[in-house]
């Protein structure tokens, strides 16, 4: 079965479109990228299907997480799903951490949160988890403080968390534009060895096509605010069949 | 639009105040002033709406006036306070480490000693008057604009159109004017706002401990001192200039939650 | 044009106890090279290189603890600001974050010109930059918040060229941009360098976009260069390990590609 199914989304900000006609959907274990510039609507696109949206903005037509129907399902419903089925990663891994909280405990305190691990099983697992996305020394590391890690050390944690509860689907957001390249390179190694290992859908959303045709198998490209192209990740970005596309290629290499 | 209420609310109140002070120059119900006995301590309707005191004075005049003096004691403390402490923070933010370190050290000293015992002191050797509640209360606000004007400057001074200018070949003080000044004049004026409403509150303690303004003048602290004797039998005479404190210190605080609000960069983008 | 010769930084960062010495912090130690006159001079580095460090000492905004500046023969390290006038017109830099390098009070006319002071044809000069850089005459009216980051950046190159300097450094001026602006406003840095017949330094973390600008490369690591040469002997033959490392990080389409193929 078909895991999230968007179809015919759009997003409005008091009448004037943002996103328009937006379909596409991800199987169980796929991994996708939603490439574009900034303002194309990609990020409004995955904060809609998280139920995420700023104050403001209103989403309409349909996005469906296995039979489930997320658009205008209620705030309860949603936050189940979030943190447990559904996990996001965004581009700044210090504003996704609380600064006054060890690590090791944010990490425990997502499986706690939605009792997929019992209190000495989850600070156990959450040390296992920071050794999976290759922590250095990750008992001691359990131990720090956000503000003591590097960017990447804190990208990590951020995946951990995102990994903790084996999600059937794993939206990242950006989660390397703010890193240097050599660090990178590595997160982006540990993101697919992570959801490969759970077999967890990916939605990979990025600017950056080089990014993209390493981690995701199909792509779908956004321009405002519409997906102008879609298709398997080596067929678009060697024979791109959109103008769009085309020029994104030709301004990357 | 929703959180604009505070400083539209702000607004009304204020602008309460300050129509009531400049009809009061032109019209007042009665003379604020006059004594007469034959109508001492009226209930309130009729001819006086808000009744008279023990001396039979108007109080409904008396608080008209007296709003005058509250906006002549916020204003000049807030003046003193702004036009010495806002420099004084741009300096110790944008100058050497050592005279930061003087102007934020001096001014954590003046911050440290209770601003009511300054002004009490200064009543006692200068005499109390109006005038020297407020530079007392000046003088004691002024850490706090240097506080924030210094936070602010650090901020802007920190940015790379300041940079930019500095490579340009521009000196301190041009960026001092063009771009510390204009950035940070938001903060600036939210601070003035919440200290006029810690003027007024000042100025109504020290008259009311007889260290402000002077009788005959009215002014709403010293109109609760005078009710302070009848407050079993008339509490109606500090209930009103109570309500007035009140609605004026209230009004400026909203204010500056509202202009905080406003002047909030992460809103200015979505405008 | 700039000799740079064993320069040291060191920062003391803030004190964390009452009685504990302030830690130091070297950003830069030993750095030494040339930049001959027209030579495009790229800086590539990591967060925490130094490299921002070095922009800094180079426009003489920061003095070194140790070593030379020297900018058309004269030593600009040991400067007092009044002194740094002729250095102010002929060095000038664009930064990185498109938003936070314009005043956002200031009208835009006023941003350009304001490394001119007060001559009376100022505005005349504006007109000619935006021509320049590719914006509309009438863009001197409005605020920066008004122009998309491209544009924003073309006013920071404006700006930068209002007083004619014979340098311009770039730090890390695209990095903050999507592909296909970047790929514009690399373009308009080449024409404009080509134009006015400039020195360029151009700092980024971006090994690729500064293969695309620059004939020289210097790659830095920890407040030290670990590789200078041509750009063309340091991409196809890196001595340094750190050098194989940073391009060997750096996605690359063409090989995403072909692995793609082989799954």
């Amino acid at each position: 079965m078909t895991l999230l199914a968007v179809e015919d989304l759009g997003i409005t900000a008091g009448g004037s479109p943002l996103v328009e006609d937006v379909s596409f959907a991800i199987e169980p274990g796929e991994r996708v990228g939603l490439i574009g510039a900034s303002g194309s609507g990609k990020s409004l696109t995955a904060s809609a299907v998280m139920g995420l949206l700023p104050e403001g903005l209103t989403a309409y037509g349909s996005v469906r997480f296995g039979d489930r129907e997320l658009l205008g399902a209620g705030e309860r419903e949603l936050s189940r799903l979030r943190g447990k089925d559904i996990t996001m990663v965004f581009q700044e891994p210090m504003t996704a951490l609380n600064p006054s909280m060890r690590v090791g405990k944010q990490v425990a305190e997502a499986m706690l949160l939605h009792r997929t691990r019992d209190r000495r099983a989850a600070s156990k697992d959450a040390v296992e988890l920071l050794e999976r996305v290759r922590l250095p020394e990750p008992e001691r590391l359990a131990r720090a403080y956000p503000h003591q890690l590097s960017g990447g050390q804190r990208q990590r944690v951020v995946l951990a968390i995102a990994l903790a509860n084996d999600p059937a689907l794993l939206i990242c957001d950006e989660p390397t534009t703010a890193l240097d390249v050599t660090v990178q390179a590595r997160i982006l190694d540990v993101l697919a060895d992570g959801v490969r290992e759970r077999e967890s859908a990916l939605l990979f959303i990025t600017h950056d096509l080089a990014v993209v045709a390493t981690v995701c198998e199909r792509v779908l490209v956004m321009n405002e605010g519409r997906i102008v192209e879609s298709g398997p990740t080596r067929r678009v970005l060697s024979a791109p069949e959109h103008e769009y596309t085309a020029r994104l290629l030709e301004a990357s290499s | 639009m929703r959180r604009n209420v505070s400083l539209w609310a702000g607004i009304v109140l204020v602008g309460l105040v300050v129509g009531v002070a400049l009809v009061s120059f032109a019209w007042t119900p009665h003379d604020p002033l006059l004594v007469d006995a034959s109508v001492r301590l009226l209930g309130p309707g009729g001819e006086y709406v808000f009744g008279t005191d023990k001396l039979g004075r108007d109080l409904a005049s008396q608080l008209m006036v007296g709003a005058r003096t509250t906006l002549y004691v916020g204003v000049v403390a807030v003046g003193i306070a702004a036009l010495i402490g806002t420099p004084l923070g741009v300096l110790a933010g944008m100058g050497a480490n050592w005279l930061g370190e003087l102007i934020m050290r001096t001014s954590d000293l003046v911050l440290a000693f209770p601003a009511l015992l300054l002004a009490i002191m200064l009543g006692a050797v200068y005499g109390a008057s109006t005038l020297t509640a407020m530079i007392a209360i000046g003088i004691a606000t002024v850490p706090s604009f240097a506080r924030i004007a210094r936070a602010g400057t650090l901020q802007v001074v920190s940015t790379e159109y300041v940079l930019a200018a500095r490579a340009g070949g521009r000196s301190r003080w041009w960026i001092a004017v063009r771009h510390v000044l204009p950035n940070i004049s938001g903060i600036v004026v939210v601070q003035s706002s919440v200290s006029f409403a810690i003027a007024v509150l000042a100025e109504a303690a020290l008259s009311f401990l007889g260290f402000g303004t002077a009788p005959p003048t009215p002014s709403w602290g010293r109109m609760l001192q005078e009710s302070q004797e009848l407050l079993a039998v008339e509490p109606r005479l500090a209930l009103i200039p109570g309500a007035a404190i009140a609605i004026a210190v209230l009004g400026f605080n909203l204010l500056g939650d509202g202009l905080r609000d406003r002047f909030d960069p992460r809103l200015e983008v979505r405008r | 044009m700039i000799s740079v010769s064993e320069l040291e930084r060191t920062y003391r960062r803030p004190r964390t106890s009452l009685t504990g010495r302030r830690p130091e912090v070297a950003a830069l130690r030993g750095v030494s090279f040339d930049i001959a006159k027209g030579e495009r001079f790229g800086i590539v580095g990591e967060s925490g290189s130094g490299k921002s460090t070095l922009v800094r000492l180079l426009a003489a905004l920061d003095r070194p603890t140790a070593g030379t500046v020297s900018f058309d023969g004269r030593r600009v390290d040991d400067l007092p600001e009044r002194e740094l006038g002729f250095l102010r017109s002929r060095l000038q830099i664009v930064f990185q974050d498109p938003m936070g390098s314009l005043d956002p009070r200031m009208r835009v006319r006023d941003i350009i010109s304001e490394p001119l002071g007060r001559s009376r044809d100022r505005y005349e000069r504006v007109r000619e930059l935006l021509d320049a850089v590719g914006l509309p005459g009438d863009s001197g009216e409005r605020y920066p918040h008004q122009f998309s980051g491209g544009q924003r950046q073309r006013i920071s190159l404006a700006r930068a060229l209002a007083p004619r300097p014979r340098v311009l450094v770039a730090d890390e001026a695209v990095s903050a941009l999507d592909v296909l602006v970047r790929k514009q406003i690399l373009e308009l840095v080449d024409e404009l360098v080509q134009r006015y017949e400039l020195t360029l330094v151009f700092v980024s973390h971006d090994l690729d976009v500064v293969r695309r600008v620059c004939d020289t490369v210097a790659v830095m690591r920890h407040g030290e260069i670990v590789e200078l040469g041509a750009v063309a002997e340091v991409y196809d033959a890196p001595q340094h390990p750190y050098t194989r490392e940073l391009i060997a990080a750096a996605p690359n389409l063409t090989a995403a590609l072909s692995r793609l193929e082989e799954e």
